[in-house]
């Protein structure tokens, strides 16, 4: 079954998302996300949907959703490289992307989460990223 | 100005995957018709939206994308057809945030706001047909 790989990087997780998602790989992306969150004590998840055309209100759902089941297991989400012309569409759309960080890439999105996770008390020390 | 439709293309909306190959196919013929980056984003949007209400509430169905002009301007017109129960009550169902399935009831909303021109028709039990037009 075609799946979107989850990279480990440190205590961070991160996922580039590079092809048009069908509804069903965006579920399973949820799945597997949160299992590999809890396998590797993730603190943090980078999600590049740079290479996204478009984000409908499936596929925003689906992110608020990874965003929203990090947190319970004591992970920060930061989307990162959302295109223009889909932040435009997003706003006309009405889809609320409440709770979701962004970033325009993913190194800004690395420093986000950094900070991010100086908040939530995670110093970030076992990672090994400054 | 009438519509005079250029070219038509229809498509069967039955499992998931479908709703992919629907937003394939609009942007194919948005950047062929010339449609700017913006445009096309909000056009496809607005159409994956559709497509998966078609799948969803009723049943599976069909797209029809067609090419249209009215003398001065050309543009892309999607119309979404299914013989689904169809939706009871037309205006609650354009109100942002209602659903009766477990989506975010952006779909029909949203997709008139992303359009130029929106026309819904339902009948219950007979079925639901959404056409929505983008000028160029």
């Amino acid at each position: 079954m075609e799946r979107i790989p989850i990279l480990k990087m440190g205590e961070y997780l991160l996922v580039t998302i590079q092809v048009d998602m069908h509804d069903r790989l965006a579920l399973t992306l949820q799945d597997d996300l949160t299992e590999q969150i809890v396998k590797h004590r993730a603190h943090g998840v980078l999600i590049d949907i740079s290479a996204l055309e478009i984000v409908d209100s499936f596929i925003g759902r689906m992110l608020a959703s990874i965003a929203s089941m990090a947190r319970l297991l004591d992970a920060e989400t930061v989307v990162v490289g959302m295109q223009p012309a889909v932040a435009i569409t997003l706003v006309e759309l009405g889809l609320p992307m409440k709770g979701i960080r962004t970033a325009l890439d993913v190194e800004k999105g690395m420093t986000a989460l950094r900070s991010a996770l100086l908040e939530a008390g995670h110093d970030g020390d076992s990672s090994g990223i400054r | 100005m009438a519509i005079r439709v250029v070219s038509a293309e229809s498509m069967e909306i039955r499992v998931s995957d479908d709703i992919v190959l629907v937003r394939q196919a609009v942007r194919k013929k948005s950047v062929a018709l010339g449609f700017g980056l913006v445009d096309q984003t909000k056009v496809v949007t607005a159409s994956s939206e559709l497509a998966r209400n078609t799948l969803d509430y009723g049943g599976g169905g069909k797209a029809v994308l067609e090419l249209v002009e009215n003398g001065t301007r050309s543009g892309l017109r999607i119309t979404f057809e299914d013989q689904g129960p169809g939706i009871p009550n037309i205006e609650l169902a354009l109100t942002d945030g209602y659903t009766t399935g477990n989506g975010m009831g952006l779909g029909l909303s949203g997709a008139k706001r992303l359009s130029h021109e929106f026309e819904l028709w339902s009948k219950p039990g007979e079925g639901t047909r959404v056409s929505i037009l983008r000028w160029k």
